[in-house]
């Protein structure tokens, strides 16, 4: 019966040869700081223990080779067969929902950000192995201990792996030609920006159709620079309020200088394509559209005039985007619950986390402060901006606590649709505003 | 059959064992033959649809088993502005579409039953929009109504007769008809094919003796084609109003119910709330409000054109 103690200081002996066997070249001279004289939680793992995990499908084939390469490892040292299942995003939710009604199947699930704050009562605990990688890798980030810990109390009830954010995306020619070096930070010089693009033809354009990321990642922005929120702090809704008032009045200064032809049926890729069409020339997106630029040859010009930069602040002291967030979460029924922690734990821990990191190429950012220094964040100046993804202080309802109810209210496009339906001149600010309150009401009533 | 092996036979037949007797009787025989289709339809017909209807009083979430809350989802639906007004679409769709699809639909098979150089091939290729799986279709559609790539727009500004893009989805009316739009073009071939089957059973005598009569194009159609043709539209008429009114594919991949949920149809709101939004017990409330639709479109059609006893040389009661 192995534990985790003895697996490192196995790790520890051979320590430089095993991590150039394992992860190759790149990351032997980690600039990642481990402290050092953190004991790990005692976790006896259970004779005979296998698990099966699910998480979702990669972005980029070396994040797949690497998540397999570091569960083998864990086989290799602990003898704990671990399966790993690579499911497509759009049926993670609903495994997940599977799993914990029926109280059957995989014992570990990355899921997203708000599934551990749904099915809470079907989980165990992680505060062991979150506290002690959290001392050990330079603390938690704030959306990683947010989404970590049950609201209100200082209870890991799931694991953040990774998450990321969506930046304003532009290009430099364009906001040059129109006289700026940056876009500006401020929401009125924003306006102003956007004026001159659509004059000059070289307009924005961002998602109001019902894309569940880039539509709600727009309204929340447009909401949280605003100081709005759907919720107050205690979960209530707070939707009517002069704050989402001047949000929507923005809006509708802003939304005529988009592209022709509209935003309000965009789908999440139809910035994309506008962008990569050179039909549009600022938006918010996340890493991928930027990847996907660059290595097609026939779009490699758009990347290198392509920058990202923070979404203009408003009144938000931070910025205000809540990144998609892996969130790993180990179930009761697991029968074994201690080699299913030791696998998070493993996973996390340098040895393993920075090359999974590394392979990523950005497209995941870290949770734990410690892997700010991965090479990832170096290797191309243009992603910089995504290693603090996690340091924002905004998530998926904000302000309130992380319910079902926040996920039904952003998969039900209610505050998308609220801008949506004053953009598109349906209803008056005032009405829109109603609608969603009423809206948000019978979605938290409970 | 020999006299002495009937002897033998009728001997053995006063030894049977009670399972040979059992398998004998006639009841249970009739009950074990039907047994595997009821079971069929129990596992997945009744049960899905008892547990959709059960559902739609309780306030069941995905993640969580719900309670039964009586008529409550229900009360909540007829204060829902967003509800009614995926009753009003769904109605107008199935409405709009399915006279496009019928009017149409007869002209083409009118024109298929002329005797045309490559017919065979011709009917064939008519079949093209409605073998295409619906999804392509969509596909398609959504690249035709984008509001930046659309190939609509592109032609007009290329001819000079626009400067800016068609609005095809981007506001609720304009939506709410290309999505009709898209609902006739992939509609039309069933209705064309099962129309001109029908019209092909119509016997040429009868148009012979309206020829010798003196009859005119219009009165052969009006007073031969149209009244033969009728129980056979209305079969398809049934078919084609269940099979728009519950459309699911087309509207949820070009619009996904936008802008501001104008197009929703009843099927895609009870996907939108039951499941990406977890609310099962409300979605399957939406789902069951479909039903009453449903039986009086079938109703309507099944009385209202159904085969009369004229139709086969009767007179009418």
């Amino acid at each position: 019966m192995a534990n985790i103690i003895t697996r490192r200081s196995i790790l520890g002996a051979g320590a430089g040869m095993a991590t150039l066997a394992a992860g190759g070249g790149a990351y032997a001279q980690s600039r990642v700081q481990a402290a050092s004289g953190v004991s790990a939680p005692n976790l006896p793992i259970e004779s005979g223990a296998t698990l099966r995990m699910l998480r979702p499908v990669r972005f980029v084939a070396p994040d797949e080779e690497v998540f397999r390469a570091n569960c083998a490892r864990f086989t290799q040292q602990t003898g704990v067969q671990v399966r790993v299942d690579f499911v497509g995003w759009e049926d993670i939710n609903q495994q997940t929902a599977v799993t914990a009604n029926t109280g059957a199947g995989p014992d570990v699930i990355i899921g997203f950000g708000d599934a551990p704050h749904i099915y809470v009562d079907k989980l165990v605990e992680v505060s062991d192995i979150a506290e002690y990688v959290g001392r050990k890798y330079g603390g938690w980030m704030f959306v990683g201990e947010k989404y970590g810990k049950r609201h209100g109390t200082n209870n890991w009830i799931g694991l953040p792996f990774g998450g990321t954010a969506g930046p304003l995306v532009w290009r430099k020619s364009a906001v040059n030609a129109v006289g700026y070096q940056t876009p500006p930070s401020d929401l009125p010089g924003f306006l102003e920006m956007c004026k001159k693009l659509r004059q000059a033809n070289k307009p924005a354009g961002f998602a109001l159709g019902n894309a569940v990321g880039d539509g709600n990642g727009f309204a929340n922005w447009l909401m949280w620079s605003h100081g709005a929120s759907i919720t107050d702090a205690e979960g209530a809704v707070s939707v009517n309020s002069p704050q989402t008032l001047a949000a929507l009045n923005y809006l509708k200064e802003l939304y005529p200088t988009f592209v022709d032809g509209g935003t309000i049926s965009w789908g999440d890729i139809s910035n994309n394509q506008a962008y990569a069409a050179n039909t549009l020339f600022v938006t918010s997106n996340g890493v991928s559209l930027y990847f996907a630029l660059k290595n097609d040859p026939a779009t490699r010009a758009i990347a290198d005039d392509t920058e990202h930069s923070v979404m203009p602040l408003g009144v938000a002291n931070s910025w205000p985007s809540a990144p998609l967030t892996l969130n790993a979460m180990v179930f009761k029924h697991s029968r074994f619950p201690n080699a299913a922690k030791a696998l998070l734990a493993f996973l996390m821990e340098q040895p393993q986390y920075e090359p999974w990191l590394d392979a990523n190429l950005g497209y995941w950012a870290h949770p734990l402060n410690a892997y700010k220094d991965s090479a990832v964040w170096t290797s191309d100046p243009k992603i910089a901006i995504f290693r603090d993804s996690m340091n924002n202080q905004f998530w998926n309802g904000y302000k309130g606590p992380i319910t079902v109810a926040s996920g039904q209210a952003n998969a039900e496009y209610v505050l998308v649709q609220m801008f949506a339906a004053v953009a598109s001149g349906q209803s008056t600010p005032e009405a829109a505003m109603r609608e969603a309150d009423r809206r948000a009401r019978r979605i938290f009533r409970r | 059959m020999s006299a002495t092996a009937a002897e033998g036979w009728i001997r053995k037949n006063q030894e049977q064992n009670w399972l040979t007797r059992l398998l004998d009787w006639k009841p249970f025989l009739v009950v074990m033959c039907l047994l595997p289709a009821v079971a069929l339809l129990m596992v997945f017909l009744t049960y899905p649809l008892g547990l959709g209807i059960w559902l739609a009083f309780t306030d069941t979430t995905i993640g969580r088993s719900g309670v039964w809350v009586g008529l409550e989802n229900f009360e909540f639906m007829m204060e829902d502005p967003i509800f009614w007004n995926a009753v009003f679409y769904s109605v107008f769709y199935t409405a709009v579409a399915t006279v496009g699809k019928f009017g149409l639909g007869l002209w083409l098979a009118l024109l298929l039953n002329n005797h045309l150089p490559f017919k065979s091939f011709l009917r064939a290729i008519i079949l093209l929009p409605w073998i295409v799986p619906t999804v392509l279709t969509a596909i398609a559609f959504w690249w035709i109504y984008n509001p930046q790539f659309s190939i609509i727009s592109w032609v007009f500004i290329e001819l000079g007769l626009r400067d800016s893009n068609i609005d095809f989805i981007n506001t609720a009316w304009p939506a709410r008809w290309s999505l009709i739009g898209a609902n006739v073009w992939r509609g039309i071939p069933f209705v064309a094919i099962s129309l001109l089957a029908g019209l092909q059973t119509i016997s040429p005598s009868l148009y012979e003796a309206a020829l010798l009569d003196g009859s005119t194009g219009w009165q052969r159609f009006r007073y031969i084609t149209f009244p033969m043709l009728l129980p056979i539209l209305a079969i398809v008429m049934t078919f084609s109003i269940i099979f728009t009114f519950t459309d699911f594919q087309l509207v949820y991949a070009i619009t996904r119910g936008g802008p501001v949920n104008s197009t929703h149809l009843l099927a895609t709101l009870a996907f939108q709330r039951g499941i990406a939004g977890g609310q099962l017990g409300e979605g399957a409330a939406i789902a069951v409000s479909m039903i009453p639709f449903l039986v009086f479109a079938t109703l309507f059609s099944y009385f209202a054109l159904a085969r009369r006893k004229w139709q086969q040389g009767e007179s009418n009661d």
